[in-house]
């Protein structure tokens, strides 16, 4: 078995909406998983169902080759969820203690774990800090320590980066990656497209509960790209007609075009070498995940409103 | 299991290492208890000292007084008024009592002690019953009735008595401090369901709006995380009440040795303290004596008392404190909406109390049966009952019936206010009625 998490026909049902309405995907061993979709798009209550908060109305989980059982299972998951919090009166050591022993952890293991983590993410000083002293990125970090502590093998991160400053979040970052390479995987909850770009492996886009896109990034870009090319060149050419591509932006040498169907990008650099104008760079235009998420989720809105009035 | 005790365990230390805790728990009996200590002590210890003149011209007395332990007579000749008047402004007596040559013991005429600062209650009272039991005993002898008549009816004491057919003794000392105690413990048993119970509600609205539920409910189950919780505020009510028991008794053992001849006192003048119920204060007083106390205290069957109220204790908490934190988790971060939440759960502990106040006076009354039955009200309304003894006050089978019936009501609501709970914790930003929280609950999981 090579998934970690197996999703069947998930459903989940609230008196007024289809929270969660049939969604099946798989998750692999080890990837970092991309979880996308607008607010009420049902993502916490799909994380919840997998973290065992919720039961499904229908559908099966399958976890590491077998059905999901919460009372078990939950141990090797660690969840960071959107609304998260701590004991504010209590101190941070004794804090991420008892989140520890709550998953299982024997108090010396915990121990051990939470000394190397504190030790790793410069936290050491703030054993006897109360969490109201701590500012908001410093709660992160805690939070992070505590969800990642007990070295599940599933993580799931809701929005794991809001409040942090770049440091820290780039200290966050590479620790994900760390615990990607060691055969943790991770499904990675956010709306910040940008970073969904730059960690996550594959991707899936929920909309009103539904699953309306599925893949790895570079296949979505491929999936959604318009053929798009930008190109620069050594000198203006004086007019440009050719039934391969039209210019969509001219900014003195660099253009932006876009080919029309049926002809590929040589016919476009042939035009110019013919014309003998020099090219000095030449690439294609991908869509970014957030172009895509835009046009997607824009494309669903009215679905959201006959939805609503059910 | 493991999980429900690790929950309970945190939320007992966070709240046993708190300093309000110690302060609660240790200082403020000790300050309760010095504090009356200091109220006894200057009552009884602190006297006036009184040093009065009787000026005796009508030969009333015989030429002698007793004097009392505070109080110094002095009997003069040869005074007026006039004369006394400028002995007390010379600081030479405290007061005076001229008892005119014409003065009639019989009639109307009454006797004036006059001085020149006011004389303390206690201290008036003693005067009084000095002169009157003399004048008294001048009256009945000049009636013709000899002094050894006057000392058999003084000594006779052929007041009606109480008894129950079970044989034992029911005079006024046990029924009056009977009613002390089941009106204190059931009173005790209403505060303690309030303070706990709000303490669970404020310890879910703390984990609710702090967001930490939704971390700590992916590690445990939702009634792992309610059970821990009650369970270890639970544990914080009992040991709280234990060592309130131990400085009780421990204190009561001290008094004696701070205060060696206070007992003593209190005997000879009936002196009336204080205790929380008023009736057994009355009682005491009517007695008079503390051996009498001791004696009425010593009828009432201690172990039983203590036994039932910590049965009771934990039966009522159990049973509202899931209530309480089914509240807790419906209610957001305004702590307004929780008042109007809470009215239905306070209601029923209101309803209990008035039942209890009614039963501690006719213990087998039908609204007191009712009352001692239902378990909503059970834990304060039996406590009445049970003061007055097994089967004065309650029979056995209407005990056990009313302690299987507790466990079952705290299971039912423990059931109901689960569901509620695990829906209300991950509920944000909507404000949650009645209505609403009664479906979750019926809501088949």
């Amino acid at each position: 078995m090579n998934d970690i998490l197996q999703l069947q026909h998930l459903k989940k049902y609230y008196a007024t909406q289809k929270a969660v309405d049939d969604i099946s995907l798989n998750i692999q061993k080890g990837s970092i998983f991309g979880l996308l979709g607008p607010n009420g798009a049902g993502k916490t209550t799909l994380l919840r169902m997998i973290t065992g908060i919720f039961y499904p109305d229908s559908g099966e989980i399958i976890f590491d080759g077998n059905t999901f059982n919460p009372l078990n299972d939950t141990i090797k998951i660690g969840y960071m969820p959107e609304e998260r919090g701590l004991y504010k009166k209590m101190k941070i050591g004794e804090q991420a203690l008892y989140l520890a022993q709550l998953k299982g952890l024997t108090k010396n293991e915990a121990m051990q774990k939470i000394k190397y983590w504190f030790k790793k993410l410069e936290m050491e000083s703030w054993w006897n800090k109360k969490v109201e002293d701590l500012s908001k990125g410093m709660s992160q970090k805690l939070q992070f320590v505590t969800t990642v502590l007990h070295e599940p093998k599933l993580i799931i991160l809701d929005e794991p980066f809001s409040g942090l400053d770049p440091v820290n979040a780039n200290l966050i970052k590479d620790e994900i990656y760390g615990l990607s390479q060691r055969g943790s995987t991770i499904i990675f909850s956010t709306h910040r497209m940008e970073q969904v770009e730059e960690i996550c492996n594959h991707i899936i886009l929920m909309n009103l509960g539904k699953k309306i896109l599925d893949g790895t990034v570079a296949e979505v870009k491929q999936q959604f790209k318009e053929n798009k090319f930008s190109i620069k060149l050594g000198s203006s050419p004086t007019t440009i007609s050719s039934n391969a591509f039209e210019v969509i932006a001219q900014q003195h040498n660099s253009l932006t075009v876009k080919i029309h169907n049926g002809y590929t990008s040589n016919d476009l650099l042939q035009f110019f070498l013919q014309q003998n104008i020099i090219i000095e760079s030449f690439s294609e235009m991908l869509p970014t995940l957030n172009d895509i998420f835009i046009q997607l989720v824009e494309g669903t809105k009215s679905v959201s409103r006959a939805f609503q009035t059910v | 299991m493991n999980k429900i005790l690790l929950v309970a365990q945190r939320e007992f230390l966070t709240r046993v290492q708190k300093k309000t805790f110690l302060l609660t728990t240790i200082l403020l009996p000790l300050f309760i208890f010095g504090f009356y200590a200091l109220i006894i002590y200057f009552s009884v210890k602190t006297s006036d000292n009184l040093h009065i003149a009787v000026a005796d011209e009508a030969n009333i007395l015989n030429g002698k007084i007793e004097s009392k332990s505070d109080i110094y007579f002095q009997l003069v000749k040869n005074e007026t008024p006039e004369s006394l008047n400028t002995a007390i402004e010379q600081k030479k007596y405290d007061g005076y009592i001229y008892i005119p040559a014409a003065y009639n013991f019989k009639g109307n005429d009454s006797l004036q002690l006059k001085s020149n600062k006011t004389i303390g209650i206690i201290t008036r009272e003693k005067i009084q019953k000095s002169f009157n039991d003399i004048l008294e005993e001048k009256r009945l002898l000049s009636l013709n009735i000899s002094k050894a008549q006057l000392d058999s009816i003084q000594n006779s004491n052929n007041r009606i008595k109480f008894a129950t057919i079970s044989g034992k003794a029911d005079d006024d000392n046990k029924a009056g401090i009977s009613y002390a105690v089941g009106y204190i413990s059931g009173f005790l048993i209403y505060i303690i369901l309030f303070i706990y119970g709000t303490m669970v509600m404020r310890g879910v609205m703390e984990e609710k709006v702090s967001r930490i539920a939704e971390v700590i409910v992916s590690s445990v189950k939702p009634f792992q995380l309610m059970m821990g919780k009650i369970t270890g505020i639970g544990a914080v009510g009992l040991v709280q009440f234990i060592i309130w028991i131990v400085l009780v008794f421990g204190l009561q053992l001290l008094l004696p040795l701070l205060f060696p001849d206070l007992l003593h006192q209190m005997q000879g003048q009936s002196m009336p303290i204080q205790p929380a119920g008023m009736q057994a204060a009355q009682a005491i007083k009517n007695s008079g004596g503390m051996n009498e106390i001791i004696n009425g205290l010593s009828q009432i069957n201690f172990t039983l008392i203590i036994g039932c109220f910590i049965f009771y204790f934990l039966g009522g908490y159990l049973l509202y404190s899931s209530l309480f934190a089914a509240v807790g988790s419906a209610v957001n971060e305004d702590p307004q909406d929780a008042q109007s939440l809470l009215l239905p759960i306070t209601m029923p502990i209101i309803f209990a109390i008035v039942i209890m106040t009614k039963a501690v006076n006719e213990p087998n009354s039908g609204l007191a049966i009712f009352g001692s039955l239902f378990p909503l009200t059970s834990p304060i309304v039996m406590m009445a009952r049970i003061a007055h003894g097994i089967p004065d006050g309650v029979s056995l089978w209407e005990l056990l019936l009313s302690m299987i019936l507790l466990i079952g009501g705290f299971m039912g609501t423990t059931w109901l206010a689960a569901k509620i709970y695990r829906t209300g914790i991950l509920m944000y930003g909507k404000k949650i009625t009645w209505k609403e929280m009664w479906k979750w609950a019926v809501r088949k999981s």
